[in-house]
């Protein structure tokens, strides 16, 4: 009977399992193989070797990444505690106004900033007609970054305040009724309790932001490549598979180590906190 | 003598059977009813239906049956990565000229039936026998054009006459420049004097060099985002197309176009039609339908683009004959270059550099940035302070927890 | 909440609205710019209806959203409950390692790995044309996939493992039981994932972009072959037109949501519960 039954859970699994090889695995294993072959199919390395020259390319996209994540955070956390402790029909309205524009096109709401941003946009129309002058916002690092952090806000705002509304009350009002001043508070009891939370938002955030290419290209003008931006001219446009596959196999490498890396610092099971 | 009789009498019929071409082509058309049919063509390059001009590809389904799928790349490199990579398949594509040359020499191009194509007779003779197709094989010219410099003269007060203009640092972050290597090389050798042809390795870093350099002052790489850029003038000068210069100056009366002194391209985008191409006799047919007198028409008068098309050139209703931008007389003077197809080291070559111009961030990024560029690189400064305090903290915690554990 | 944490959501909602606010006005704008506004008109909608590309895109996108979550549904429930009973080894490691993957990587290169697997096999196979409907498809449910598991394994971990030999102590056959017991309780898990799916096949692009091919477009790449022309005011009016019928999706929702809570509260005042 145990038997039969095990049996049968094995083959639930098999479609997924033969799934996943075909249209998981074998797609990495296809990355590897362009990446150390030439275009006509022999084993080389030069393509491992010419990265040497994206290493700029490579350090910008980490530290735009990085600093959008950063922001994101900074943002997020003051508003998911905010949402968190207020009364639950607030918030349900506002996990769903923070969850609404996650349903409209990325693209689009991407090229609306353009329009915001644009010497002749909404903003320098209004600064000029105040006698400001126009200030140039768009094509700048500052615009890309802005664009990272306006796209994945919500991937940190919802997996934050889902750790956060889960917070026992009792628990930071014993840590205050022992004498511990907000600052203390905050940095000992919800911080720490938070973290599977602040985990989850740093992934989703950053593995996105150093890997765009669209954001770059609209709001940086071209002018400030990321690794996405190479990635995509070799496979649309340069017609260079096999240095592409060298560079996302090399990203991959370098976000999974990112990933073990912020991994230390939780103990995170196969859950999402979403 | 009798053999000889014979013999005329069968070319009568064979003459009789060209002749009739036409009409076996109506009758093949209707075996087509119901097929579909795989365009690949430049953006904002036919009539489209748009302003109430006409929509040329639902007037070829309406008359045929043919269910016309339509999709556009924004430069030829890109149509090359895709048709080249084998994932799609297309009947009919229309590339420019150097390219065309490098898609027949690695066989990627099927030779067009001409007996389907009756139209061709309206191609000016200028356009026939062009180099990258000496025997008129492969290919049907659909436009004609050179690229060129565009200036809003609200912002640039004296007119330029050279390609220095977009080197020009008075104009630092209102200058445009062209999001395809072939081109941006291009204007680069132009300035250089280099034949924009060349092989030479040394000559094509030097190409790079000077991309580089202008970097700096270019607000954005552009392909067809030009239009709005222009149009809303938010950009003062751009490199592009003489045709597209016409439909933007529709759009804003400040605009102006001038032909460097250096020299521009000369392109001729053609039909074709690729290996693989599923429905060769409906891309035939579709080719003779952008010939048809009418059709032809509406597309120059809504692409501004020259027209191969005699039909379209001596019509009296073409509101653009003899217009000094796209059909610029001999005497202007204007120089220009072809394209040829480059060996595959230099193509290799090219799209390395480019690469590193892409990637290229000068020493002075934050300063000639402006504004909120030096702003971000402050900002950048602060909060990685902030940061590395933050992750100590959040450590802190996290080891507290753990040996509380 | 206090003064300054109402200013401070405010601030924060600025943002996050203040494009889609700029993309509502200009939908109505009465010229063809999406930079200057020139007066007030509606013709943009006029336009939308009448452009065939995007009503197929927008078709397109929705037939590929329904086929690729049911798909992932379907596979993603089944292969959750097997893992799910399945002692810890390194078999299931394994495949819980996999399961990941897709999550893990950036979007760009589990595309990029797509299209080299499609178009390697595609020349062995076919000779050229083989991305389409097909190989989109593939990928969306692949990337679906792990989102379907990771919601359903949860809610089995929940349920009572006795389950399943209860019922069958009751004369079910194994399969009966497993549709009359385990199924319901693990429905929520099910919908979640579902619709978390059909969420993410929606508003895909970037995998999107790299396996689709002619012929068959959807919305997030007609948008974006469309932002690298001129954009017209008439994505806008999509866009608006699509922004209004989630928000009222999703008030709907909230009401009943909102009702449901309310009764709860009402039933555990009267002490039913």
């Amino acid at each position: 009977m145990k038997k039969r039954s095990a049996l049968a859970h094995k083959m639930a699994v098999s479609p997924y399992m033969l799934w996943s090889a075909l249209f998981i695995v074998a797609p990495m294993f296809f990355v590897v193989y362009y990446s150390f072959t030439s275009a006509d199919g022999g084993f080389t390395l030069g393509n491992m070797t010419q990265l040497g020259k994206y290493t700029d390319t490579f350090l910008r996209s980490i530290w735009f990444g990085f600093l959008a994540t950063f922001l994101c955070l900074l943002i997020a956390y003051p508003l998911a505690y905010a949402i968190a402790k207020s009364s639950a029909n607030v918030q349900r309205t506002m996990v769903a106004l923070v969850m609404l524009p996650m349903w409209m096109n990325f693209l689009i709401r991407t090229y609306s900033w353009m329009t915001i941003l644009q010497n002749t946009g909404v903003i320098n129309n209004i600064l000029d007609a105040l006698g400001f002058g126009r200030v140039k916002m768009l094509n700048t690092p500052g615009a890309v970054i802005l664009g990272m952090v306006y796209n994945f806000l919500p991937f940190m705002i919802l997996p934050l305040y889902s750790v956060l509304a889960k917070l026992d009350p009792s628990v930071v009002e014993a840590a205050q009724d022992l004498g511990g001043n907000s600052l203390t508070v905050l940095s000992k009891v919800i911080l720490p309790l938070s973290m599977p939370g602040i985990a989850s938002g740093l992934t989703m955030v950053f593995v996105p932001s150093v890997s765009t290419f669209y954001i770059s290209q609209k709001l940086g003008g071209g002018s400030f490549d990321l690794i996405g931006d190479v990635i995509e001219r070799q496979f649309q446009q340069s017609y260079n598979y096999n240095l592409g596959a060298a560079i996302s196999l090399v990203l991959m490498v370098l976000i999974l180590l990112c990933m073990a890396f912020l991994n230390r610092f939780t103990s995170g099971e196969e859950e999402m906190v979403v | 003598m009798k053999r000889a009789a014979a013999v005329v009498v069968l070319l009568a019929c064979l003459s009789a059977f060209v002749f009739q071409v036409p009409a076996f082509g109506a009758l093949n058309a209707e075996s087509l009813r119901g097929t579909e049919l795989f365009v690949y063509n430049w953006g904002e390059y036919i009539s489209d239906g748009s302003e109430g001009s006409l929509d040329v590809n639902k007037a070829f389904e309406e008359k045929y049956g043919i269910k016309v799928v339509y999709d556009t790349f924004d430069n030829n490199e890109v149509m090359y990565t895709k048709l080249k990579g084998g994932g799609v398949s297309y009947d009919v594509v229309i590339p420019s000229d150097y390219m065309i040359e490098r898609m027949v020499s690695e066989n990627m191009l099927q030779t067009i039936d001409f007996a389907n194509v009756p139209n061709y007779k309206y191609i000016d003779a200028k356009y026939k026998n062009l180099p990258f197709d000496p025997n008129n094989e492969y290919s049907v010219p659909y436009n004609v054009g050179t690229i060129g410099l565009i200036y809003n003269t609200k912002k640039v007060a004296v007119a330029p006459d050279s390609w220095d203009a977009l080197w020009n640092p008075d104009y630092a972050g209102q200058i445009l420049m062209i999001n395809n290597p072939r081109d941006a090389f291009a204007i680069a050798h132009a300035i250089l004097g280099i034949d924009c042809n060349t092989t030479d390795k040394a000559d094509w870093e030097a190409g790079a060099q000077k991309l580089k350099e202008q970097k700096a002052l270019v607000q954005s790489y552009v392909n067809d985002e030009v239009y709005n850029k222009m149009e809303s003038g938010e950009a003062a000068l751009a490199p592009y197309y003489v045709g597209d210069f016409l439909t933007m100056r529709a759009n804003n009366p400040d605009l102006a176009f001038v032909f460097p002194k250096e020299g521009v391209n000369f392109f001729v985008d053609s039909m074709c039609i690729p290996q693989g191409a599923k429905n060769k006799a409906a891309a035939e047919l579709y080719i003779n339908f952008l010939l048809e007198p009418d059709i032809a028409l509406a597309n120059a008068e809504y692409i501004c683009y020259a027209s191969p098309n005699t039909a379209v050139t001596s019509n009296p209703d073409y509101s653009l004959a003899g217009n000094e931008y796209i059909y610029p007389p001999d005497s202007a003077g204007i120089k220009t270059s072809i394209y040829r197809n480059l060996p595959q080291d230099t193509l290799n070559l090219m799209s390395s550099l480019w690469d590193d111009v892409k990637n290229y961030s000068g020493e002075a990024d934050g300063e000639s940035k402006g504004g909120l560029g030096s702003g971000a690189q402050t900002a950048i400064a602060l909060s990685a302070v902030a940061a590395a305090a933050a992750a100590y903290l959040v450590f802190r915690a996290v080891r507290k927890k753990k040996r509380e554990v | 909440m206090s003064r300054l944490s109402k200013f401070y959501t405010f601030l924060v909602f600025l943002f996050l609205y203040a494009p889609i606010v700029v993309m509502i006005v200009f939908s109505f704008n009465a010229s063809d710019s999406t930079g200057l506004l020139e007066g007030f008109s509606v013709k943009w909608y006029r336009v939308l209806m009448g452009d065939r590309a995007i009503m197929q895109a927008l078709y397109n996108t929705l037939i590929l959203a329904v086929a690729s979550s049911v798909a992932a549904t379907v596979i993603g429930t089944l292969a959750a409950v097997g893992l799910d009973k399945w002692k810890k080894n390194w078999v299931r490691t394994g495949v819980m390692t996999v399961t990941n993957i897709p999550m893990m990587n950036p979007e760009i290169v589990t595309g990029v790995s797509m299209m080299l697997l499609f178009v390697f096999m595609g020349r062995l196979v076919a000779g050229s044309g083989t991305l389409g409907f097909g190989t989109i498809l593939i990928a969306h449910v692949t990337f679906n996939l792990p989102y379907v598991i990771l919601s359903v394994l949860p809610k089995l971990r929940q349920t009572d493992p006795h389950l399943t030999e209860a019922a069958q102590d009751l004369g079910c056959t194994p399969l009966k039981a497993f549709f009359k017991a385990v199924l319901p309780s693990i429905s929520t898990g099910i919908l979640t994932g579902m619709l978390m799916a059909f969420t993410l096949s929606l508003d895909d692009f970037i995998i999107s972009y790299f396996t689709t091919g002619p012929g068959f477009q959807t919305l997030p790449i007609a948008i974006f072959s469309m932002t690298k022309k001129r954009v017209k005011p008439d994505m806008y009016a999509l866009s608006t037109l699509i922004f209004f019928s989630i928000l009222v999706l999703l008030v709907l929702i909230n009401i009943s949501q909102a009702r449901g809570e309310n009764k709860r509260a009402r039933q555990y005042k009267k002490g039913e519960v």
